[in-house]
């Protein structure tokens, strides 16, 4: 960094603003037009990309669980026949599951995190443009076989043997196991990069301790997707073999075991969960110390319950088998670890209602929205540590008391946050604020039309009507509270209508805003709105947490990066001393093209084991082209 | 106000008629579901509790909010660092006291040792095969999808599976246990009270899966020993001449490849011991009830009212069926 | 700036355009393929009955409605998962073992004693064949005859078909259907059961 021999080596420190802006511009920005949309590794493009496909995914899913409220809404129904409302369930809670709330959370962190750190890039930019191709591929897949009506219909767990060789015929099964696939490698991608890029890029002093909340909630969710999609990739591998090859992992009568899947899958499908659920603390945590004028109370305490939340997460998984017969002593260690894990999230929620009550609370549309998240998390928290009792259980397991307990933690525990996330962030990532007025409403109907929605399903879970059924006799005392669950589905999705065409209208006709319009305190509210391709004119250094709360007049800078190749400061891992200055990869094609080439064989593969080999070729031929020397100047760094 | 009470009474209207429900794991008639109800009621009302205290402590929060304040001192966020201590603390104390409690329950929850019948239950895609074994062969018998019991004495249940996986679930009378293809699952059941429990399977076993429930009906000793005596006898034989031609009948068409009626030559066991069905109270596993109209309508054609479930549509005419029916009905 | 806000919204405009017309056009081939078929229709199903087989009954020809379904129970892997089921349902393996044969020919050899065609084995299951091979025409439907008759054709197939099942849940007595099994057992030659071939009238 400090090569007083070379001359004429442009580094930000030469240039005034405008001049460092116009240079800088020039050698991180991505081409106009197809080409420079295919081959971009801008984090914000790719982050934007991913949570607009992600939210796609969300408003598809959407209808077909609309479908499904159609169908139930009266008992012997003949809207939608049994084969076909398999489907739809199956592909409602795998798109969800796989193809929206992971994704989603993932595609908010791979936008804003390295913001958040004060990086140029997110880590291994190629990898990350990978990702979103592969996760494309793998919704695509999934949409294109339910169109085709052979959508898998195994539910999004496929238990076996009903999604064995045996009883589930045809290629059904064999898609969704691949689609898992895909969505794992992209899931694993973004993980890596986001351990990396927040262990060694972040800005000069910003030590472990000044991290903002939502990147620390971030970090233990990559590691979290890091330790428990190996399961699930080999739980669907192993089908897949089961299924095509002939293999006898789940066929008990050549020493195979149907219950090995369920701990494969529920050791990856509890985690899960967390997955999804602490991006949404993270943003929780952003958007109450915003709203509440302060900084969050318990900064500590809510980063150990993070973590003992991410350690917990892997010791509970059999709560979802406690009905197969099982050792009971084995059964109610899960009892007791399910019930501990209600510790670390009730610390958070006692550090935010402190939040709250030692701040001076804005009920803007994203605070309106956290508060939401308050009131339904802790039902559906609560509803968790009852279902956690194995003889609560016994009753309410595959009933609709678990939907209504995983619709309002999921719903409620990360959709209502991400909702508030994306009035928060909006701003940020566009340039103009989303509609108040619009904001409030939907908040209304959706906050409303979910509770009146969901509640009903405790009481028809209680009341014996079990999950998965397409219609239900007229002799049940179902039926009018299932009529009733069905028009309120209707205003949860007017709820939702009204979100998404705030996000368009204020896409073109917002009121435009500027670097900090809620006067937050991280470091992605330091640069312009929407920021420029280089993210920051200089790198910040940080003297404290909210860094834009401590210095409000001018944030203190760093200089000398490179301003003609690609260059960001490497820093150690938790003093956040600046180690070096690392280049960072250009635009490129391959990534795209290794997409193509993994997408091409893990399709093929379902049809046929010879796709392994063969179809390597090509992923070979495009991973040598992508790691290929190209003679750009930041092979020199 | 008054909208908020005549919501307050459509839920309780809701709730109190899910209480009468057959299938309710609120009408607890058997031993096992009886505690499972104390259990539930008590963590609800704490849960219910402890939520509400949450509402409370976040509508004074934002209430508070109203009088302008400097930001906080640090011996006020000391004070609020203690009580969110003793927040958790007490959180910690109401966990492992509903811990405790689950744990009790499932030890009193614990498999009877002096379980006098077995019943040996093999779910099938879509109904229930119940054998009732004997050490005598020959009173053993087998019935589907309805299975009586006799009254306040345990019950021993073994859970297998002939293709996928199944669940047993009575909620009146206990909570669930899996069938399991490769093992042997067992669940005692005891009615405290006579009278007709409805159950339904409770894990996605395919396409009839909404279409797959059971009854358990507990009687009086000496009424289920008659029940039994009567099921273990050789089927009826009636004397009205279109139940005998509806019985050659059955014998003659593909129904008896698949069908066991013991005392003729029917022996399949695909589907369904027939051998009693007159006397069952619905058919199809719980899809209708068992009227000679409804048996007429599913013989005729199975795959409408239960699309995807193995038994074919057999043609036959108009008085191939009326003959069927009679002879279906006369099975008693 | 307002103009790269509005090229982005024309960017994802763009993606969600392409999106919804692939799935249109999938959704539009889906709704050409042939469902899955629970129920036959009675008009189909007696007509799929009048199989136009030649005098002495070996083979024939199929009822034009097969050609008008599409030539199904070849192809539609729930059919074939059926016709594996009514095998072990039916008894097939007390002569047919697990299709190397046994009291009954082979299935795997490579040798069809009537031939390959789906006709000629439907015609065998509903009709019966010589030396023991009993008429299931009113034991099964027509449709399980021929959902049936389609599975053990794929037993004897010479290659791999898409749609054929895999394994069974039970013990394994030789590879799945669709590992082309009766390739791996050609060499070993044509074992018929009899050396006479002909009808025995």
């Amino acid at each position: 960094m400090t090569n007083d021999n070379k001359p004429a080596q442009p580094t930000d420190l030469m240039f005034g603003d405008d001049e460092l802006e116009r240079r800088l511009a020039q050698t991180w920005r991505t081409p106009a037009g197809v080409w420079g949309a295919l081959t971009t590794v801008d984090h914000k493009i790719i982050g934007r990309r991913y949570i607009v496909t992600a939210f796609v995914f969300l408003a598809l899913g959407g209808l077909l669980a609309l479908a499904m409220r159609l169908q139930l809404a009266q008992p012997e129904a003949r809207f939608i026949g049994p084969d076909r409302y398999n489907q739809i369930f199956t592909m409602h809670g795998s798109n969800m599951m796989f193809l929206f709330a992971v994704p989603v959370m993932e595609a908010m962190a791979v936008y804003l995190v390295p913001l958040m750190v004060g990086t140029r890039n997110i880590a291994f930019p190629r990898l990350n443009a990978f990702s979103y191709w592969i996760y494309l591929a793998g919704g695509l897949l999934l949409w294109i076989s339910f169109a085709l009506d052979t959508a898998p219909d195994v539910g999004w767990f496929a238990y076996v043997p009903l999604s064995g060789p045996q009883y589930g015929a045809g290629k059904r099964a064999d898609l969704w196991a691949q689609m898992i696939t895909f969505t794992e490698v992209a899931a694993l991608a973004v993980a890596v990069e986001i351990v990396v890029t927040v262990f060694k890029q972040r800005a000069p002093g910003m030590s472990l301790d000044r991290i903002p909340l939502f990147v620390w909630s971030m970090l233990v969710t990559a590691f979290l997707v890091i330790m428990a999609m190996p399961a699930i990739m080999l739980a669907s591998s192993t089908l897949i073999l089961d299924r095509l090859v002939g293999t006898h992992f789940y066929n008990p009568t050549e020493g195979g075991d149907a219950l090995l899947w369920q701990h494969l899958f529920w050791f990856f499908g509890h985690p899960e969960v967390y997955i999804i659920f602490l991006p949404a603390v993270g943003m929780v945590s952003t958007i109450i110390a915003t709203f509440s004028r302060r900084p969050v109370f318990g900064y500590l305490p809510l980063v150990m319950a993070l973590i003992a939340t991410g350690l917990l997460a892997f010791g509970l998984w059999v709560h979802h088998m406690f009905v197969v017969g099982l050792p009971k002593l084995g059964e109610s260690f899960f009892t007791a670890s399910s019930m501990a894990i209600a510790i670390p999230a009730g610390i958070q929620i006692f550090c935010w209602l402190a939040t709250l009550w030692g701040g001076q609370p804005v009920l803007k549309t994203p605070m309106l929205f956290v508060l939401g998240f308050i009131v339904t998390f802790v039902i559906g928290g609560l509803t968790g540590v009852m279902v956690a009792s194995v003889p609560f259980d016994t009753q309410v397991h595959d009933t609709y008391f678990v939907v209504a307990h995983f619709h309002y933690v999921l719903v409620g525990g990360a959709v209502f946050p991400l909702l508030g996330a994306i009035y928060y962030w909006f701003p940020k990532i566009s340039g103009r604020m989303m509609s108040e007025t619009l904001g409030r409403w939907a908040f209304a109907l959706i906050f409303a039309g979910f509770n009146l929605t969901f509640f009903p399903m405790h009481i028809l879970g209680l009341e014996g009507m079990p999950r998965r059924i397409y219609t239900y006799q007229p002799e049940m005392p179902w039926a009018g509270m299932n009529m009733f669950v069905s028009f309120s589905a209707l205003i949860l999705s007017l709820g939702f209508l009204v979100f998404f065409v705030d996000v368009i209208r204020s896409t073109r006709s917002g009121q435009i805003a500027g670097e900090n319009p809620w006067g937050a305190s991280t470091l992605e509210w330091a640069t312009s709105s929407p920021p420029p391709c280089f993210n920051f004119r200089r790198i910040p250094v940080v003297g404290a947490r909210d860094p834009l709360w401590s210095q409000p007049e001018e944030l203190t800078v760093a200089g000398g990066l490179r301003t003609d190749r690609r260059e960001l400061i490497v820093s150690s891992v938790v003093e956040a001393q600046p180690e070096a200055s690392e280049s960072s990869p250009r635009n490129s094609i391959w990534p795209l093209l290794a997409a193509l080439a993994t997408t091409v064989m893990l399709i093929w593969s379902i049809f046929s084991p010879w796709a392994v080999i063969w179809g390597s070729i090509p992923i070979g031929i495009t991973l040598t082209g992508w790691f290929w020397p190209k003679q750009t100047p930041e092979d020199e760094s | 106000m008054k909208a908020g009470a005549a919501v307050v009474l459509f839920v309780s209207a809701i709730l109190i008629a899910g209480c009468n429900g057959a299938q309710s794991a609120l009408n607890a008639e058997g031993a096992a579901a009886v505690q499972l109800k104390h259990l539930i009621i008590g963590i609800v009302v704490v849960c219910s509790v402890v939520w509400a205290l949450v509402m409370v402590v976040l509508v004074l929060a934002l209430l508070r909010a109203r009088t302008p304040r400097e930001s906080p001192s640090s011996e006020s966020e000391r004070r609020m660092g203690k009580l969110v201590t003793a927040a958790v603390a007490a959180t910690v104390v109401i966990i492992a006291g509903l811990t405790i409690a689950s744990f009790y329950a499932t030890r009193g929850l614990g498999m009877s040792e002096d379980a006098t019948l077995a019943i040996k239950v093999r779910g099938q895609q879509w109904w229930w095969q119940f054998i009732y074994d004997d050490v005598d062969p020959a009173k053993s018998f087998q019935t589907a999808n309805e299975m009586h019991i006799p009254v306040g004495v345990d019950i021993r249940i073994e859970l297998e599976s002939s293709d996928v996986i199944h669940s047993f679930w009575v909620p009146s009378l206990a909570g669930k246990r899996d069938l399991i293809p490769g093992r042997q699952n067992v669940i005692t059941i005891r009615a405290e009270r006579p009278g007709v429990y409805r159950g339904q399977c409770a894990e996605f076993c395919g396409l009839q899966h909404s279409h797959m429930a059971l009854f358990v009906i507990a009687e009086d000793m000496a009424a289920y020993q008659r029940w039994a005596a009567a099921q273990r006898a050789s089927s009826v034989s009636s004397a009205d001449p279109e139940a005998t031609a509806g019985k050659a009948l059955f014998m003659r068409k593909p129904c008896a490849a698949c069908h066991t009626i013991r005392g003729t030559e029917a022996s399949g066991s695909t589907g369904p011991d027939l051998t009693h069905v007159g006397s069952r109270q619905t058919i199809a596993a719980g899809l209708l009830d068992n009227t000679r109209g409804s048996l007429a309508a599913w013989i005729a054609d199975p795959q409408t009212l239960k699309p995807g479930n193995n038994m074919p549509m057999v043609p036959l005419s108009s008085d191939e069926l009326r003959q069927l029916s009679a002879y279906m009905e006369s099975l008693k | 700036m307002p103009w790269e806000v509005s090229r982005e919204f024309f960017d994802r405009a763009f993606i969600a355009v392409a999106f919804l017309v692939t799935l249109g056009a999938a959704a539009l081939i889906g709704e050409a393929r042939e469902g899955r078929q629970y129920r036959t229709d009675p008009t189909v199903g007696a007509a799929l009955d009048e199989l136009r087989l030649m005098p002495n009954g070996i083979s024939g020809t199929p009822p034009e409605i097969y050609f008008a379904l599409g030539k199904p129970y070849e192809t539609t892997a729930y059919d074939l998962s059926q016709g594996k089921r009514l095998y072990s349902w039916f008894g097939c393996g007390a002569c047919h073992g697990d299709g190397r044969g046994g009291r009954g020919p082979s299935f795997l050899d490579g040798w069809w004693l009537y031939g390959p065609e789906m006709v000629s084995i439907a015609a065998s299951i509903r009709d019966g064949r010589p030396h023991g091979m009993p008429a299931f025409r009113d034991k099964m439907t027509i449709d399980e005859i021929w959902q049936l008759a389609g599975y053990v054709q794929t037993i004897g197939a010479y290659k791999a078909k898409i749609t054929a099942p895999s394994r069974n849940d039970d013990k394994q007595t030789r590879p799945a259907e669709n590992r082309a099994p009766a390739a791996i057992l050609f060499d070993e030659g044509p074992v018929g059961p009899n050396a006479v071939q002909e009808p025995s009238h």
